[in-house]
């Protein structure tokens, strides 16, 4: 362990205070907690928040990964390991099912999570009413008092003039049919793994200095119409690499001649796919 | 019969300006009040006041017999979506501009829980053509359409969920006459049809005429004069009534 640090970076006191403000977030499923989110080694954007979250509940027994848009190979994924292996000493891993702390950015890992696991999301905009409503104190009241019709209004929106509901990423949800909370921006593919999760999942807000909470098995429920229900979207391909035909695909421009394939985003379940197949 | 909307005691000043003294006013079910007055003299306020965004230093305000700061803003919020409906002067502070027509009239729907985007959409229909929109201009942002247009949408807006009382706040005010007289014979159609109570404030004699059932004179924040629209327009008693109707030109 690096010389000059407190375990896992933070001092003890913030990391109490961190802790404080995820326990309040676990008691009221999907309400956000501000905390006072400290200055960190890398930009914002790059993960503050999560790696706040991830360094008050991380300890020397625990396994962590990674994953940056389900990628265990990318710079922002790379680095955020790198940093609690220096400070914290841990032991990391690309493997989901290894893993007791998974920090991610934009996705939700293919391999379904168990109840001894934790979810910890980078969020760049905790409020999901921010677009629609500008002024932050009406839209706390909103939340208070479970005024929601706004957001149903955007969706609205997106059938008249697309035919279906266009949101891609970032789809609001409500938990535990109460508070209406942005997924982070997950693809919308990855909304239905939230539901009923046996692991823990927390949601660091760095820049906005939010933090909220889905407590295991806590109903998730992506807004829909009765006419138009929420349909999880996928590239209709198979992956490249693994011919998952289940798997969420990013696609690939291989030339500048229109050659494009697509591989499964989530790098650890493409690589076990191809490893069971061989 | 009881009030529909019944407030008594109302007092509020801004600094020292008595902006509502002592005010107390009644309204009953189906009844179009029109409430008059020079500017400054208080009717704006005592609309705010009487629909509950701003709360008065003293006074009462019952709604079908219960005090509405009483029982908490969440329960005065879904009023104010269900039973009550609000008028803005300006279609832009009532309409979200940057949302199709449909999209406003649906918001109160799905405000109160409304579902079904075939269901929301045929009702959206149903209003413009109720208040004279082309339907098939359902899916145009408000700011593609004219003054009066915006003005009739802000009303199908609000009168979507049926409420039973509504707050307009100089509805045909900024409107060109001929835009004024469609609109006011509108509003009479629809406060007839679905039997609405309305509390409407304007500087208009003669839409106040028109619309009325009965009238309140307001000046400097007190209620001057009290009456049947005709008996208040045709045979004023308080010397300022008598200053506000001789006032009125005639074409």
């Amino acid at each position: 362990m690096e010389a000059g640090y407190n375990f896992a970076y933070l001092d003890e006191a913030t990391k109490r205070m961190i802790r404080r403000a995820i326990l309040k977030a676990v008691a009221i499923p999907g309400h956000q907690i501000p905390f006072g989110a400290r200055e960190m080694p890398l930009p914002y954007g790059w993960g503050t928040g999560g790696i706040q979250v991830t360094a008050s509940i991380i300890g020397p027994a625990d396994t962590l990964k990674v994953i940056d848009q389900g990628a265990d190979d990318t710079t922002n994924a790379i680095s955020i390991r790198r940093f609690f292996a220096r400070v914290a000493d841990v032991a990391t891993t690309e493997r989901t099912e290894d893993a007791s702390i998974i920090q991610t950015r934009h996705r939700i890992p293919e391999a379904p999570l168990r109840e001894d696991q934790i979810l910890v999301y980078q969020v760049p905009m905790p409020e999901p009413l921010f677009r629609l409503e500008p002024r932050i104190a009406e839209t706390k009241r909103m939340h208070a008092l479970a005024d929601y019709g706004l957001m149903h209004t955007k969706l609205y929106e997106d059938i008249a003039r697309l035919g279906r509901i266009g949101t891609a990423y970032n789809y609001p949800v409500m938990v535990n049919e109460r508070y209406l909370m942005s997924p982070s921006p997950i693809p919308a593919f990855d909304n239905p793994k939230m539901d009923r999760m046996p692991a823990l999942q927390l949601f660091g807000a760095g820049r906005e200095k939010r933090i909220y909470a889905v407590p295991p098995y806590t109903p998730v429920r992506s807004l829909d119409f009765e006419d138009h229900p929420f349909r999880a979207i996928r590239a209709p391909h198979a992956c490249t690499l693994c011919n998952s035909t289940a798997s969420y695909l990013d696609e690939v421009v291989t030339d500048d001649q229109g050659g494009r394939v697509y591989v499964c985003s989530d790098t650890d379940f493409c690589r076990t796919e191809q490893e069971r197949a061989a | 019969m009881n009030a529909l909307l019944e407030a008594q005691g109302l007092s509020l000043r801004f600094g020292r300006v008595r902006a509502l003294d002592d005010v107390a006013i009644a309204i009953w079910p189906g009844e179009v009040l029109a409430v008059v007055g020079e500017s400054g003299s208080g009717k704006s306020t005592l609309l705010r006041v009487l629909s509950g965004q701003q709360r008065p230093e003293a006074g009462i305000i019952r709604f079908d017999g219960t005090d509405i700061h009483e029982a908490g803003e969440a329960a005065l919020r879904r009023l104010s979506r269900t039973d009550w409906g609000f008028v803005h002067q300006n279609p832009r502070d009532g309409l979200r501009m940057a949302i199709s027509a449909g999209g406003n009239i649906g918001e109160r729907l799905m405000s109160n829980g409304a579902r079904h985007y075939g269901d929301i959409r045929a009702q959206a229909k149903d209003w413009l053509a109720r208040v004279e929109i082309d339907p098939a201009r359902i899916d145009e942002l408000p700011r593609n359409f004219s003054g009066g247009m915006q003005q009739r949408l802000q009303i199908a807006r609000t009168l979507v969920t049926r409420p039973r009382l509504v707050f307009m706040d100089e509805p045909t005010g900024g409107l060109d006459v001929s835009v004024q007289a469609k609109l006011l014979d509108m509003l009479r159609a629809l406060a007839r049809d679905l039997s609405l109570a309305i509390i409407i404030v304007t500087h208009d004699i003669a839409a106040a005429r028109l619309l009325a059932h009965r009238i309140v004179v307001m000046r400097h924040g007190q209620v001057v004069e009290e009456g049947l629209t005709d008996r208040v327009l045709d045979d004023p008693q308080h010397p300022y009534t008598q200053l506000l109707v001789s006032s009125v030109l005639a074409a």
